[in-house]
């Protein structure tokens, strides 16, 4: 089971096992436009690693046109209204494991979820694009869906035993596996997947809303922001808001790996200190010190030890942004004293050049350089004008390129020099990796 | 139960897409199926897989070729990139990386005597390097075929490997399930 937090959870007491309490609350009580204000008040925002407000987005879906709301009710829907929720289950980055989390343990709260989404949005079918590699997961969803069919919780006029309103809202839900892209995590690579294309990213404007899957209306969220929202209408989106800070509301489900104590997935307040969930978790590793976070999974710019402590950050989005690194997917992975982040920032360009898609050639080129120069550097066979060398890569590719991904790379390569430039140095002006010397020296004495 | 599955089957099918919407949608299905079956997806196939759907070719190989879960050798027919009985996908990424990984992937490739994206002269394994695996709270993790095997020590991997090889070689097959610590859990601990 999961590990508790300090207060109350929130999502994951919240199973949603076969109850679905709330779907049956949101379509007996409330009309789609109050579900969008409750989630607007909840300040939930994104969960998948962008973190932008879900009430927004499922507001800017475009408004389906009068007479065919109507008609809507007892006719098949027509091309025009139809649109689609898609649930992006391929859950990639670095160091973050709560969506499997979620998919594994609880696959009925994010059908729940996906129900009242589908509701607030007017969409009639959606999918869940689910990584390729999840095979375990994707057998517990599938039955999972199976059961809610069975059960006419999915499908046509769905719950029709439970409401007191002759209201019918029918929805469909399919599964899609992806087949090993990283990049099928960004929103438009994903449609494009989904489609049968390549999962090269498109160039936004249009957005989803209007123009996404098969050329429909799409609204996409992350597995957990779609888990949370029962959760939300069963507390109440006020209460809820008030476990977070005045901009990032709720509870968050934080993966905690590498040099941790108690490593796995914790549900946490966003309102709670970096430093004190760091703590909650065990803290560093067999005793050791903390050298360095990666807050908001690989693609996060990497904190040092010092900042967390002198300006005792919290974990919300805001706070995060401000301190120049992301909240991302909520991944935290902690690097003790004994890391050298050289090889850290360079495993993990290994990862991003394998990963780009090859659209954009900034992208494209910078990742594989970056991941030479980085290797280089950890060999011995770097010169020092190299380090200036990354530099010029780098602002070569960020906010040059068609997704975020070319950022995702500069995070950690920019960071890591920023921050821990002497062990830079230090690898060139010795011609190898200080911390595999040592250890070669301590395994000789 | 008939009935059921039959209702399930048609339900899958988004009823809401044009035919040829509907084709390319089943493009990564059908490959994924070819890869499963054969354990890599060949040219013949990829034409086979054009034809049923009316779609061009450069349709079929365009994807196939992206994604990394196909193995394509697209200039042959005959492919020999086919991966071995049990494919021991290794994470090396950041968090597996933190707790050994590499020094267990070298002990497994020495096991093994073959590198890295090779497969044994039996036929039995393959090892890759892969990335992150979502494993990482119960880290070093590998997939083998579709299976999890997480907290990976070099002894628990030195022990399956011979455990699988004797079942391969009695029974033909090696059982995966129940060997692991955990198929399912999201790198959780109680």
């Amino acid at each position: 089971m999961i590990k508790m937090s300090v207060i109350e959870p929130i999502l994951t007491k919240y199973i949603g096992k076969k109850d679905y309490l709330s779907i049956k609350k949101v379509l007996n009580e409330m009309n789609p436009a109050d579900v969008i204000q409750d989630v607007k008040k909840s300040n939930l925002r994104g969960r998948g690693g962008a973190g932008f407000p879900t009430g927004i987005k499922w507001s800017v879906m475009p408004v389906i046109p009068k007479e065919e709301s109507k008609e809507k009710s007892n006719k098949e829907i027509t091309p025009i209204t139809l649109r689609y929720l898609v649930c992006n289950a391929d859950e990639g980055e670095p160091g973050t494991f709560k969506d499997r989390f979620i998919i594994g343990k609880m696959p009925h709260l994010l059908i729940e979820g996906m129900l009242i989404a589908a509701y607030a949005i007017g969409a009639r079918v959606g999918y869940i694009y689910i990584r390729g590699e999840f095979a375990s997961e994707y057998r517990i969803l599938k039955n999972a869906i199976e059961e809610a069919y069975q059960e006419n919780y999915l499908g046509e006029n769905v719950f029709s035993k439970f409401l007191n309103t002759n209201k019918n809202f029918s929805f469909d839900l399919h599964l899609y596996r992806g087949a090993g892209a990283y990049i099928c995590g960004e929103e438009t690579a994903l449609l494009n997947s989904l489609e049968g294309k390549r999962g090269e990213p498109r160039i936004k404007p249009p957005y989803p809303a209007k123009f996404g899957a098969f050329g429909k209306s799409t609204c996409i969220n992350n597995v957990e922001t779609l888990a949370t929202v029962p959760a939300i209408i069963n507390i109440g989106a006020e209460k809820y808001a008030k476990y977070g800070t005045a901009k990032s509301g709720g509870t968050r489900l934080f993966s905690l790996s590498g040099h941790i104590q108690n490593p796995g997935v914790y549900e946490f307040p966003l309102s709670i200190k970096l430093k004190d969930l760091i703590n909650h978790c065990g803290g560093v590793k067999d005793g050791k010190k903390l050298k360095a976070v990666i807050p908001g999974g690989g693609s996060a710019p990497i904190l040092t030890a010092e900042e967390i402590d002198t300006l005792d950050l919290g974990v919300d989005y805001d706070s995060l942004a401000a301190a120049g690194t992301m909240a991302g997917s909520g991944g935290i992975i902690l690097l003790d004293e004994t890391t050298c982040i050289v090889e850290a920032a360079s495993v993990l360009l290994k990862f991003y050049e394998h990963e780009s898609c090859g659209q954009c050639s900034q992208c494209r080129e910078g990742s594989h350089w970056l991941a030479r120069l980085f290797h280089r550097i950890e060999k011995g066979e770097a010169e020092m004008k190299e380090l200036d060398l990354i530099e010029h890569i780098c602002s070569n590719m960020s906010m040059q390129t068609i997704c975020a991904f070319a950022d995702a790379v500069v995070g950690p390569a920019r960071s890591s020099i920023k921050k821990f430039r002497s062990e830079f140095e230090e690898h060139i002006r010795i011609k190898c990796c200080p911390f595999k010397k040592q250890k070669e020296v301590s395994h000789v004495l | 139960m008939n009935e059921n599955e039959n209702k399930s089957k048609n339900e899958n099918k988004n009823k809401y897409l044009n035919m040829n919407e509907l084709h390319e949608h089943l493009i990564i299905p059908r490959l994924r199926n070819i890869q499963e079956e054969h354990g890599y997806v060949s040219m013949k196939s990829m034409r086979e897989l054009a034809e049923s759907l009316s779609l061009p070719l450069m349709k079929i190989r365009e994807v196939a070729t992206f994604y990394t879960f196909f193995n394509t050798d697209t200039n042959t027919d005959t492919n020999k990139k086919a991966v071995g009985k049990l494919h021991i996908q290794m994470c090396t990424n950041i968090a597996c990386w933190l707790a050994g990984a590499h020094q267990l992937l070298h002990s497994l490739e020495n096991k093994l005597s073959i590198k890295s994206g090779e497969t044994t002269t039996d036929n039995l394994f393959t090892i890759s390097e892969v990335e992150c695996l979502a494993a990482c709270g119960t880290a070093p993790a590998m997939q083998v075929n579709e299976t999890y095997v997480e907290n990976l020590t070099e002894e628990k991997i030195m022990k399956l490997i011979d455990l699988w090889r004797e079942e391969m070689k009695t029974n033909g097959v090696a059982t995966l399930d129940g060997c692991c610590i955990s198929t399912t859990t999201g790198g959780t601990s109680s």
